[in-house]
């Protein structure tokens, strides 16, 4: 494998990918840099959002980072689609050699308490279980990662979290529950995840943070944003307590 | 004389229909936290509501879906319904619905809906709930926008905003004219849409045009579900790496059976895509009965296009119909 990182120069780098445009909508383009889930492309997405969002076009209505693609939205009654399409063209190119530049740019890093296990984690043991762990190894395991919010989606303020360690990965319930408290922090396949707000979901619950992911009245409303980098710290009951977080659990 | 008529600062809500809610034009720039755009699904028909009652184009309405609320106005007060043809009485009275009608304290009942399943009401002042994110629209998934981010129940108050309500009236005012968004299309064309470029789904965007499909009960302000001879999904078109979705794309789970996604779509998806039903006739989808059988046609860029500005354009004409007509008065 080669490695896109920060030290390769140009010339040791591999070709780069052309980025795909395709008509999301009659008001958004998507532009596909990459077709997997890989921590460089997911920089160069970022890098790329964050250049457009940085210029503020008047006519730019929304930017979606994903793990390989971002969509931008635009207002089609102020601009052509092609108009915009030049424009996102010539700052791909200028982004060309973002790959330096994303990983000098300097990512927020969000600290994020868990309680793991019993009633916060209700997957625990059946997942150490699977993955021939021991719960407490699973738990030092999963904390100790280095995450990255790859992209938010599914529900507002719901964190794809790249960066977890693929011995950990686990298959997605067969039947997914009705119901998961909000807070809970969750494995589904590769990735790790925060339900932000109570429903359904088939993710392996693993624990739950008493902090509050997505409020539409708080400034910001997202915890996270992606981009970020996220570190998880297992806390206890008691200090989940503390925290202030409502005790309702999911129910197993 | 007497005092001033009393303020009609909200509306309660007697019964709710069967799932009303508070939507304007919905949200933008916050799709990068999760949180779609929302809104009306005709923002056609929420424009032209609020330009009949002598509201801004962004002001809330309620959207009415299959059956209608009854709603108790404490003062007089102007509104308007437009979109699916239902029964609207006052005080038990039938009224014409698709204008201005100046109507007395009373009670304002919408019934079951004719053909089509959705219709909005906009009332002078617009509803003045507490704005979230910049809208006023109901987010029904993520719990807030609206009323406290869920669908109307009965007891509520719909708080109303400043506007110009009749001063006298004993009964109610109705014009003889009326507007029909739809004057001039053909309800029967096949919905629209751009196919995917991708080679992996070719054959089957191409097939999905190919045959009717059936509007399953279980869709709503997320997605039309659509039910059918099931699409094969290539295997190099499966388990895709999620990217971003929007209103109209056109999605294929593994069963086949295709996903259009409306106004309260999410912001990002896996399943692999077939394209995009065009803007042009996405307010149609919000019209589609359970069980109704729909055609799709494939068209280009250009056409999506076209159709995009001459809907604006019928728009903006009936929009300064209504300006006029108001201010002739």
């Amino acid at each position: 494998m080669n490695d896109p990182g920060a030290n390769a120069s140009a010339a040791e780098r591999p070709p780069r990918e052309a980025v795909e445009f395709e008509a999301l909508a009659d008001d958004a383009w998507l532009l596909r840099l990459g077709e997997r889930i890989d921590e460089a492309l997911n920089a160069r997405v970022h890098a790329l959002a964050a250049r457009v969002r940085a210029q503020a076009p008047p006519w730019l209505r929304d930017l979606v980072p994903a793990y390989a693609s971002l969509a931008v939205f635009f207002d089609a009654q102020a601009i052509e689609a092609d108009a915009v399409r030049a424009w996102l063209l010539r700052q791909c190119g200028e982004t060309a050699g973002g790959d330096r530049r994303a990983a000098a740019a300097p990512a927020r890093i969000v600290e994020i308490p868990v309680a793991y296990g019993g009633e916060f984690g209700p997957d625990l043991d059946e997942a150490a279980a699977q993955l021939g762990l021991t719960a407490a190894q699973l738990v030092e395991r999963h904390s100790g990662g280095d995450y990255r919010v790859a992209m938010i989606g599914f529900a507002p303020g719901f964190p794809y979290l790249s960066g977890l360690d693929p011995a950990l990965a686990l298959p997605r319930l067969a039947t997914p529950r009705t119901q998961v408290a909000a807070g809970s922090v969750a494995i589904g396949g590769a990735q790790t995840g925060i339900y932000p707000r109570p429903g359904p979901g088939g993710w392996r619950l693993l624990g739950r943070t008493p902090l509050r992911l997505f409020d539409a009245l708080r400034e910001p409303p997202s915890l996270l944003q992606p981009g970020d980098r996220v570190r998880l710290r297992a806390i206890g009951a008691d200090e989940f307590r503390s925290l202030g977080a409502p005790a309702q659990a999911t129910p197993a | 004389m007497t005092a001033a008529a009393p303020r009609n600062e909200w509306i309660e809500v007697i019964a709710p229909g069967a799932l009303s809610c508070v939507q304007d034009l919905g949200r933008s720039g916050w799709r990068h936290l999760g949180v779609g755009r929302g809104g009306a699904l005709d923002p056609r028909c929420a424009r032209l509501a609020n330009a009949l009652v002598g509201n801004p184009a962004e002001a809330a309405v309620l959207e009415l879906t299959l059956h209608g609320p009854t709603l108790r106005l404490r003062a007089p007060t102007r509104l308007a319904l437009l979109g699916a043809p239902c029964e609207l009485r006052f005080d038990g009275r039938p009224l014409p619905a698709a204008r201005p009608l100046e109507l007395p304290a009373g009670t304002v009942s919408i019934g079951g809906m004719r053909a089509g399943v959705r219709a909005w009401l906009a009332v002078a002042g617009g509803f003045a709930v507490e704005a979230a994110l910049g809208s006023r629209a109901t987010d029904l998934r993520g719990g807030f926008g609206g009323l406290d981010g869920r669908a109307l129940r009965a007891g509520d108050r719909l708080p109303l905003g400043p506007g110009r309500p009749p001063q006298r009236i004993d009964a109610p005012r109705v014009p003889g004219w009326w507007i029909d968004p739809d004057a001039g299309l053909d309800p029967h064309a096949p919905i629209r849409y751009v196919a995917t470029a991708a080679p992996a789904l070719a054959a089957a965007a191409q097939r999905f045009g190919d045959s009717g499909w059936r509007v399953d009960p279980a869709s709503n302000r997320q997605g039309l579900r659509l039910g059918g001879e099931a699409l094969e999904t290539p295997a190099a078109a499966g388990a895709g790496v999620s990217e971003p979705v929007a209103p109209g794309t056109l999605q294929l789970p593994a069963d086949g059976q295709p996903i259009v996604l409306l106004a309260d779509a999410q912001t990002v998806g896996g399943y692999p895509r077939l394209g995009r039903v065009i803007a042009a006739d996405l307010p149609r989808l919000a019209q589609a009965r359970p069980n109704a059988k729909l055609y799709f046609r494939a068209c280009g860029e250009d056409e999506a296009r076209d159709a995009r500005r001459r809907m604006q354009a019928d728009t903006a004409r009936l929009h300064w119909a209504i300006v006029d007509r108001l201010g002739g008065r």
